[in-house]
């Protein structure tokens, strides 16, 4: 059952992504993929809270797997953010395509680590 | 066909949460059976980001090589690159893995899982374009020996 909930929250990730990108895309065109990195910063937001909930008992293990395993793993994406990086250098814009790979990689932790504290603060006893 | 966007088309929402479904499933079982040591490196997360990154740079430069995209193209491109290939790899869990390997006082693996990931990551994916450019290049051309 877990199991079967964790993919259905995987196959609803995916689309909520899909639907934010395509969102993202239709309103602002920037120089950076900037729809991937929201959408991998607020999913690793939300799998910090959930993993900070853990910690501290609120909810159980299979909370983490549904939600985090499931929604925040399809939701967020490693592939889609290597390619738009691949292109940026592709394109000769080298610059931006360091900074779209290490940039995403500090605001994602730093957004994962203000999960973990916000659920502390919030669930923490 | 009409020029509605794509998210907006249930139909192709339907496609990538399908996906989806089957990416995060493939993913939930390589975490079963790969190591996942508490402080140690995470080989599972690991694994999916750089094997999803290779066939995600395999798919969309064969797609792009294939020319204008049709319907045919248009699902196989949101259901399996956007779909499985996007759920199957995972950024919270390499940021989550990161942060918890900082938090646990492992800053030099910390980092090193980070940077690696990326640095990695980008590599595979592009051999993945570079393959398949070079599976598809044009016939005709003064390349062609």
């Amino acid at each position: 059952m877990t199991v079967l909930l964790m993919a259905l929250l995987g196959g609803a990730g995916a689309a909520t992504r899909f639907v934010v990108d395509g969102w993202f895309r239709g309103r602002w065109s920037t120089r950076l993929p900037f729809a991937t990195i929201v959408i991998n910063t607020t999913g690793s937001l939300l799998l910090g809270f959930l993993g900070g909930a853990l910690a501290t008992g609120a909810v159980g293990p299979s909370v983490l797997v549904v939600a985090g395993t499931g929604f925040c793993g399809g939701y967020t994406t490693f592939s889609t953010a290597m390619v738009e990086t691949v292109r940026l250098a592709q394109a000769g814009a080298y610059r931006r395509a360091v900074l779209n790979a290490f940039g995403s990689l500090v605001v994602t932790v730093a957004a994962a680590a203000l999960g973990v504290a916000l659920a502390d603060v919030l669930l923490g006893r | 066909m009409s020029g509605r966007p794509h998210h907006t088309d249930p139909r192709l929402v339907a496609v990538v949460a399908a996906g989806g479904v089957v990416g995060t499933l493939a993913r939930y079982g390589l975490n079963q059976v790969l190591p996942h040591p508490a402080g140690g490196l995470p080989v599972s997360t690991l694994t999916e980001n750089l094997v999803g990154a290779f066939l995600l740079g395999v798919l969309l430069e064969s797609l792009v090589r294939a020319g204008a995209e049709d319907r045919r193209r248009r699902v196989i491109r949101l259901g399996v690159g956007t779909g499985v290939l996007g759920g199957f790899t995972t950024w919270s869990s390499l940021a989550f893995e990161v942060q918890q390997l900082g938090a646990g006082g492992d800053v030099r693996l910390a980092a090193a899982y980070g940077v690696g990931s990326v640095v990695a990551g980008f590599v595979t994916c592009s051999l993945g374009v570079l393959l398949a450019a070079s599976l598809r290049r044009p016939h005709g051309t003064e390349d062609d020996r």
